[in-house]
């Protein structure tokens, strides 16, 4: 999408709003599973946006990644451990003025340091898919090796906690 | 004539929800999806920042790959562990669980 265009203006906001808008139904809905859902949603917004931002390959990810196992494994979770209520099952809790109050403040303060911060924005590059597998496979290779190892101990971790911890039939 | 601190503005604005979820949600599983959100958030500033002012463009998404990695683990090891308190406790509320506190 050429950047600075008309259709890239109605396309960053039009999915801008789609992902704030799904995701205050996330924070704000009370029902858990329609949470779960506008999560979903709000992961392909991301997407959308990083399409914009000419990222194809980070907007493959997301979609695979984010609405595919985290948005399906959320559910899941919400599946196995449902209350008998489910249209409240999502209430806030007490702390809902001091919540906002802090996070109104640091949302102010990111504000405030983007508008005052003098962006040094340069003619930028597009990065292919290419680009970032040649890096992981350099420079970036310990890190990704690391991650590997990471998800490896946290998936058999899953499952282990899964188990119960003790041998069952 | 969007810009970097459009993207930058959005993000703000997805960690500042991220962030009202995870200070207010009872629902374990519901301060999950926070995380989630937050994550995201931060995601969207590298991969801007990586589009529009960066002398190595390629490490932004190199480092927001990383980050998703990092949420997938997360994630998965988060719900076994609320399904595992559920188990035992029959809970997935945050204001009881509080058997550390004496």
């Amino acid at each position: 999408m050429e950047n600075g265009g008309l259709m890239h203006t109605l396309a960053f906001f039009l999915l801008s709003g789609i992902t704030l808008a799904a995701a205050m139904g996330v924070v704000f809905k009370q029902n858990l599973v329609h949470s779960a859902f506008l999560l979903a949603v709000t992961f392909l917004g991301v997407a959308g946006l990083y399409m914009t931002l000419q990222a194809e390959f980070m907007a493959a990810v997301q979609a695979l990644v984010y609405s595919g196992a985290v948005a399906v494994l959320v559910v899941i979770g919400v599946m196995l451990t449902h209350r008998e209520q489910m249209s409240r099952s999502n209430p806030p809790n007490k702390m809902l003025l001091v919540g906002a109050l802090a996070a109104l403040s640091v949302v102010g303060a990111i504000v405030w340091a983007i508008l005052a911060t003098p962006w040094k924005v340069g003619k930028g590059s597009v990065v292919t898919a290419g680009d970032i597998g040649r890096r992981f496979l350099t420079d970036f290779a310990p890190p990704f090796e690391a991650v590997a190892l990471l998800l490896l101990a946290a998936l058999i971790g899953a499952v282990v906690l899964f188990k119960g911890g003790k041998a069952q039939s | 004539m969007i810009g970097l601190s459009h993207y930058l503005l959005v993000g703000a604005a997805l960690f500042g929800l991220g962030l009202f979820g995870l200070l207010t949600k009872r629902n374990l599983i519901a301060v999950l999806m926070s995380i989630e959100l937050m994550l995201n958030s931060v995601n969207i500033n590298l991969v801007a920042f990586s589009r529009y002012s960066a002398t190595d463009a390629a490490a932004g998404q190199v480092f927001s790959l990383f980050i998703i990695a990092v949420a997938a683990a997360e994630v998965a090891v988060g719900l076994a562990l609320a399904y595992a308190i559920y188990r035992g406790r029959d809970t997935v509320s945050v204001d009881e669980m509080n058997w550390l506190k004496w």
